[in-house]
């Protein structure tokens, strides 16, 4: 034997899966709904999200590269973040407002924190919160499909509104409605939780729990009782799906216990349904979400799972 | 029958198809034979033999060195050459009793003698495992005649046969069950003659269909004995892991499995308990395989103890090429080798060789916070806050999220998609840990008894105050 041995410490083996794939995965997932937006939407659209996405993994390289860290665009964790600021953006958005927003995600709410893994707010998120408090009326002009109309309002807007007012489910459901590129068609979003769901990235625990919620608390205070169209409306509405599937299940701003998920998953549901019917806005998902993301640590911190033998022992 | 599992866990590659059906060969070893006296858990073991002298298979060499401990008995006839310091396969350096084998293989008077177990006491069962050095042969060590010696018989409900053989790659206690079943369901009656109460289970993961099928067959008229199929998922050989899936009882780290009416050994180890009980061998030799993609020719061996690792591997047909690691032990579990020159013990394992160290191969990066490590985690711990508190080097904080309670199977850092090692990290944190709280200890008695000198040496001053003052006042 001339070479030498490797003496690093058991486990010798590793699961294939890695960071990258993970983010990889997820791109992946975002592409049906990313896809069938730009096609209602039209080109403009898709530069958004061309650009949001460039935007952020930009960023990421410049900040990297200027304070001497290691380059970490190659686990495609910016590009996730980017691709999803362009999707929460209307359709109609000036370029540059979503890549701003990108700069804001990567520097200021993950940069600054210290980089993948240590942000304690989703960047996307908190980058379209900031987007929609700068820039309110560019952030909320949507565009009717299929009409060439600006200045149409959403159909939870409507909801909201009007306490007469039904939706319409089914074009609710595939996304003939106003909204943000990536929220408005259910179904190409639904196939991408159930491709992430079975390449086993994100679990159906916290988007199910967190919809499910929402849908009892507009049940009880909704005013409009038990009543099921509307209850689906409100869960088909708005950035609820996306924000359940796609940014709730964010692993570094959810809870890594398994109990801990559950109460956030709630905590979620319970929020999102306060802004939705009494806030301001008939939105509630994104700040919801970071607002919820604030408290993950002290989630985590309480929901420690009880060691295996230590059931009936007290510290 | 009870839940046949854990939660938690994972499925690394297996690799069991490159050894599985390689029968056990006797191995004859030619060279010097390495006996280190700790080659268990507990007090060192004391030579009791010079250089010069001549010795005969299956005689002691060295005795226990105290209740938890264990004889060191020589497995080939030779002369000793001497009792040196040498390199064991954890790298530690120990006192060894070197013997030059005279291949002759003489044997002790009464070496493999048939013996009725129904016709011995207790106490005499016991003290013949003690004697012929028996020890747990699924990595730990622990001596088997402190196991089989609980405070109270009785109230042992269960004993188990680990033969889970849940760590990838090896196939030794699978070709044992396969080829020594009699000896297995022998050994496992010896040991529930010995416990009133006790009900036999013979655990066989289900990657194993052969080896139940068999035992099955063999014990279909036992009342006593019967064979569990459990779910194939590592760790399931754990022995608390093994406890709960068949008992649905569960223990700490500070607890025996004989505290809740349990104990487990593993299936090598009872059989060496029928050989020494039924047939008066003593253990002096035991089955490895050397397995991995960097041998030529992997299988299973029967070998003396003492042997050098070398020839364990040439007797494999050797190395392909150099291989980039070897382990001792499974891929799992098992301590990285630095060289093979070493011997061969009770408490050191089989042999996987790899080409490819996939572990190098990897980069660690940042914690995503994805939370796999703990839903594998078969303690139930969350190792992610576990490293970082071992990173930091935080005792109090790694005590308080159980941190102790870490069985280090490596789950955590197998599934880590960012390639953090964490098991290695708790496992020097718990070495650490234990440490910093010996000194607290020791540090918290000495102020203990600095106060209570000082009150003792208060009371003797207090009087004498008034008496200065009265002195004053004169």
């Amino acid at each position: 034997m001339n070479k030498v041995l490797n003496l690093s410490s058991s486990p010798h083996v590793r699961d294939s899966i890695t960071t990258s794939e993970i983010m990889r995965d997820v791109c992946i997932a975002l592409l049906p709904t990313t896809i069938y937006g730009c096609i209602q939407f039209g080109v403009h659209a898709l530069f958004v999200v061309i650009f949001s996405t460039l935007f952020a993994v930009l960023a990421e390289y410049c900040y990297e590269k200027a304070m001497k860290l290691p380059i970490t665009i190659g686990d495609y964790s910016a590009a996730v973040t980017g691709l999803l600021i362009g999707l929460n953006c209307p359709p109609s958005i000036p370029i540059w407002i979503p890549c701003l927003g990108s700069v804001f995600a990567i520097i200021v709410v993950k940069q600054l924190y210290g980089g993948l893994g240590h942000n304690f707010m989703n960047p996307a998120l908190a980058a379209r919160c900031f987007l929609l408090l700068s820039f309110a009326s560019k952030m909320t002009t949507w565009t009717v499909p299929g009409v060439d109309t600006m200045g149409g309002a959403t159909p939870l807007a409507y909801l909201k509104a009007s306490p007469d007012h039904t939706a319409n489910l089914l074009a609710l459901v595939f996304g003939r409605v106003p909204g943000t590129i990536g929220e408005v068609s259910k179904i190409c979003i639904l196939i991408g939780a159930i491709y992430l769901i079975i390449r086993d990235v994100i679990s159906p625990k916290i988007p199910f729990i967190y919809i499910a919620t929402v849908a009892i608390f507009v049940a009880i205070f909704g005013g409009r009782g038990f009543d099921l169209y509307y209850i689906c409306s409100e869960i088909f509405g708005g950035g609820l799906m996306f924000g359940a599937f796609f940014m709730a299940t964010d692993y570094v701003t959810s809870p890594i216990t398994p109990k801990g998920q559950v109460i956030y998953a709630i905590i979620l549901g319970v929020i999102t349904g306060l802004f939705r019917l009494f806030g301001g806005s008939a939105e509630g998902v994104s700040y919801a979400i970071i607002l919820t993301n604030i408290i993950v640590p002290t989630i985590n911190k309480k929901t420690i799972p009880v060691a295996f033998g230590k059931e009936g022992a007290k510290k | 029958m009870g839940v046949t599992t854990f939660k938690g866990g994972v499925h690394p590659y297996e690799g069991k198809e490159l050894a599985m059906d390689q029968p056990i060969q006797a191995l004859t070893p030619k060279g010097l034979m390495v006996f280190p006296v700790s080659q268990h858990i507990g007090a060192p073991a004391k030579p009791i033999v010079a250089k010069g002298d001549h010795v005969l298979m299956g005689q002691k060499i060295a005795e226990a060195g105290g209740f938890v401990s264990a004889p060191v008995l020589s497995s080939v006839s030779g002369t000793v050459k001497s009792i040196e310091k040498v390199l064991t396969a954890g790298g530690a350096l120990m006192d060894a009793i070197i013997i030059e084998n005279d291949q002759q293989y003489e044997k002790i008077e009464g070496f493999g003698q048939d013996r009725d177990y129904t016709k011995l006491s207790r106490e005499e069962i016991v003290n013949i495992v003690k004697d012929a050095g028996i020890v747990g042969l699924g990595g730990a060590g622990f001596p088997t005649a402190v196991k089989l010696m609980p405070k109270d018989p009785s109230k042992i409900d269960y004993f188990l046969v680990n033969g889970s053989e849940c760590e990838p790659y090896l196939t030794s206690d699978y070709r044992d069950m396969l080829e020594s079943p009699d000896e297995l369901i022998g050994g496992l009656k010896v040991i529930l003659s010995l416990f009133p109460n006790a009900k036999g289970k013979i655990c066989i993961e289900d990657n194993k269909p052969e080896a139940i099928k068999l035992l099955s067959e063999k014990v279909k008229d036992e009342p006593n004995i019967e064979v569990v199929s459990l779910l194939t998922k590592y760790p399931e050989g754990g022995e608390r892991q093994l406890m709960f899936a068949v008992t649905g009882r569960k223990i700490n780290s500070s607890m025996l499995p004989a505290d809740v009416g349990v104990i487990v050994d593993n299936v090598d180890t009872v059989i060496s308990i029928y050989k020494a009980v039924c047939k008066s061998t003593p253990l002096v030799r035991r089955i490895l395989t050397v397995t991995g993609d960097a041998v030529v020719n992997p299988g299973n061996f029967n070998v003396p103890l003492g042997t050098n690792y070398q020839e364990l591997v040439d007797a494999a047909g050797g190395f392909k090429d150099d291989p980039a690691k070897i382990i001792c032990g499974g891929t799992m579990m098992g301590n990285p080798m630095f060289k093979l020159d070493v011997p061969i013990g009770k408490n050191t394992s089989s042999i996987v060789a790899l080409l490819e160290d996939e572990v190098l191969e990897e980069p660690t990066t940042a914690c995503i916070k994805c939370g796999r490590c703990v839903n594998v985690c078969p303690s139930n711990l969350a190792p992610t806050l576990l490293l970082n508190d071992a990173l930091m080097r935080n005792v109090d904080a790694f005590m308080e999220l159980n941190g102790m309670e870490c069985i280090s199977c490596g789950c955590c850092s197998y599934v880590c998609p960012a390639k953090r090692p964490i098991t290695a990290s708790i496992k020097t944190m718990k070495l650490y840990s234990k440490d910093v709280l010996r000194k607290r200890a020791a540090e918290e008695k000495k102020r203990e008894e600095r106060a209570a000198a000082e009150k003792a040496h208060e009371k003797t001053e207090a009087p004498a105050e008034p008496k200065k003052e009265e002195v004053k006042k004169a």
